[in-house]
């Protein structure tokens, strides 16, 4: 039992990644209609830049918390004026292409200056002992992480659904000429936007720092798998992406405990009774699919 | 297609273009490095299959490489435990590959646009996780190795020789797409992309031509992926890893989507830049083919091959009433200068 609840606690962590970067990945994908490739190796920026300032310039993990996702929101911001703007008007799956694109020479960029092997970083000193959970003890940071990844979906959520910012950014997602017609300036908001979504990857890249292995690869494997997190919750669908995520979290560690052959591909196998059931997701709605 | 960029020439350069193909495929390997040659002949052919469903039916696959790496293991262990002749090896591997693209495709033709090259990618990254646990049967990480090239007893252990072995596998392949694509079929394919609801309200079947197209092009993409196990003697999980989806995907790009000598194209520029990059030492390729890629994304849509065309009707075009013809101003946005050649 204690193991069962133990598994469940690990499935919730990381499903707290996918829900933190298929949040991204669906907010991104709802105000602009790209779908960013490159949120893996965002992620993996986010991680390295916690670590760089702390090897660096000594800034600490609560520090990094705020600068590396400010950095990356910046970043992403760059990227979207000179480069994704370019290709608005055209189909989306160019802007996919121009994302793989940028992921090889981000990824490689890394790899290039850092190696392949992977980069300590310590737990903040807070968060290094164990919490006494009841039946069992649990790693304090990964409560945190669990904690903070909760807290940061419900916060989103909060302004995407009771803010006058985030009325407007649903609107424009729904309804984009509509919402211009209105006298709402919808450009205004696409930059800032995307900025945010890499920014959330990069502060999931920052919480995965102190317990995922930090190197250049860490975010390619993990954004196939969010594609098929998003895919089963239905891309655009804020809300599914975020569920869909740690449902699958938590079958993913549960699926490890009891068949640890399908540990894997299991979220591929999920992925693929959802296409069988609705094409469009659990929450996605026909309008998804273009 | 070359009935494209023919269209606006005289027949007789038609058999030129072609002949010289044929002439530049042959002569390849006293002009540049054999196992590059090869490498280039294996590549032009996934490329060019990927095309079939990027260019010609509006599908992007970005999990190709399950079927060229799931292809190249079945290839190297056909070869490696039954002293088939090659070839015999290869068409397994193709076969598999169709095998494996039937319940791919049968999900993912459900979705359309930037889902589809989300979920093949997921699809595709199964089949790497499978080759990576199933250490038995793949070798896991250490892949297979030692493959042989067996062909009746003769000795095709120099590149050289086996380049002209292999390459009328490729050339089978490329003529295979060259009559899908030209088959009443194939324009079904292109009607289905330009106007799939259209499509439809004719009485076509959209999802089950959709699905023959992807397993066909699966099967030519796993014909050329064991060859390519076969002429490097090993089969590795990069085969199946998305970088190897990505890299054909931007040969398609780089050629001209919906041309299928244009991803030809694509795949030698991209085969020798890579291997220039690697023989001269320089760490870090996917920095200088990701900014390649993006720059082409960016600022060269329609590819090599669209561009020559373009160049080409544009000529044709003034030459004949002194007006640019409205070919060249094709939608950019567009998978591709439609043939739109609606069933009668």
């Amino acid at each position: 039992m204690t193991n069962f609840l133990q598994q469940c606690f690990n499935g919730l962590v990381s499903g707290g990644f996918y829900a933190l970067l298929a949040l991204g990945l669906a907010v991104i994908f709802g105000m602009l209609g790209v779908v960013n490739f490159a949120h893996g190796a965002f992620f993996m920026l986010g991680a390295f830049g916690a670590y760089l300032v702390l090897v660096e310039a000594g800034v600490p993990f609560w520090a990094a918390l705020v600068v590396v996702p400010a950095a990356l929101f910046v970043l992403g911001a760059i990227l979207e004026r000179t480069l994704i703007r370019r290709l608005a008007p055209f189909d989306p799956l160019y802007n996919f292409l121009l994302t793989f694109g940028l992921t090889l020479v981000l990824q490689d960029a890394v790899k290039r200056e850092y190696g392949v092997q992977s980069q300590p970083y310590p737990r903040p000193a807070e968060l290094a002992g164990t919490l006494d959970l009841g039946l069992f003890d649990y790693p304090a940071y990964q409560v945190f992480v669990l904690a903070a990844s909760v807290v940061l979906c419900a916060v989103v959520w909060l302004v995407l659904t009771r803010t006058r910012i985030g009325m407007v950014v649903r609107a424009a997602t729904e309804r984009p000429e509509l919402t211009r017609a209105l006298g709402i300036n919808v450009g205004r908001w696409v930059t800032p936007v995307f900025g945010f979504g890499v920014a959330l990857a990069g502060l999931a890249g920052v919480l995965a720092a102190p317990m995922r292995a930090v190197n250049p690869l860490m975010g390619a494997d993990l954004i196939i798998a969010v594609f098929a997190v998003v895919v089963i919750g239905g891309l655009g669908s804020v809300f599914g992406s975020v569920l869909a995520g740690f449902a699958i979290g938590l079958l993913q560690a549960l699926g490890n405990l009891y068949v640890p052959a399908l540990s894997q591909t299991l979220i591929f196998i999920i992925m693929a009774g959802v296409l069988l059931w609705r094409p469009t997701g659990l929450f996605g709605r026909e309008e998804a699919r273009t | 297609m070359i009935r494209l960029l023919v269209r606006h020439t005289e027949p007789a350069t038609r058999y030129l273009l072609l002949a010289a193909g044929l002439l530049i495929a042959l002569a390849l390997p006293w002009l540049i490095y054999p196992p590059v040659a090869m490498d280039i002949a294996a590549w032009a052919l996934f490329a060019a299959a990927l095309d079939l469903l990027l260019g010609y039916t509006g599908l992007l696959s970005f999990g190709h490489a399950a079927f060229w790496g799931s292809a190249a293991y079945a290839a190297g262990l056909i070869a490696l435990h039954s002293g088939l002749p090659f070839p015999v090896a290869v068409l397994g591997g193709a076969g598999l590959a169709a095998l494996l693209a039937l319940p791919i495709g049968y999900l993912s033709v459900r979705t359309t646009g930037i889902y589809f090259a989300m979920v093949t990618l997921a699809f595709a990254q199964m089949i790497y996780f499978v080759a990576n646990q199933w250490r038995d049967v793949t070798g896991g990480e250490n892949g297979l190795q030692g493959i042989p090239r067996e062909l009746f007893g003769l000795d095709l252990s120099d590149p050289f020789v086996f380049y002209y072995a292999g390459l009328p596998i490729v050339l089978f392949g490329l003529f295979c797409l060259w009559r899908v694509v030209h088959s009443p079929f194939g324009h079904v394919l292109v009607a289905i992309r330009d106007n799939p609801a259209r499509a439809r309200a004719i009485g076509y079947p959209v999802d089950r031509y959709k699905l023959l197209a992807f397993v066909l092009s699966a099967a030519l993409s796993g014909l050329a992926g064991g060859l390519f196990a076969i002429s490097h003697g090993f089969a590795s999980l990069q085969e199946v890893y998305w970088t190897t989806s990505g890299k054909a995907v931007m040969m398609v790009v780089l050629g001209g989507i919906g041309t299928l000598w244009g991803s030809a194209v694509g795949a030698a520029l991209v085969v020798q830049l890579e291997d220039y990059l690697s023989t001269s030492g320089f760490n870090g390729i996917g920095i200088v083919t990701g900014t390649v890629f993006v720059l082409v994304v960016l600022l060269f849509r329609q590819g090599l091959w669209g561009a020559a065309r373009k160049l080409g009707t544009r000529r044709a075009g003034s030459r004949r009433d002194g007006r640019a013809s409205d070919v060249s101003a094709a939608v950019e946005a567009q998978p591709a200068p439609a043939s739109s050649a609606l069933p009668r």
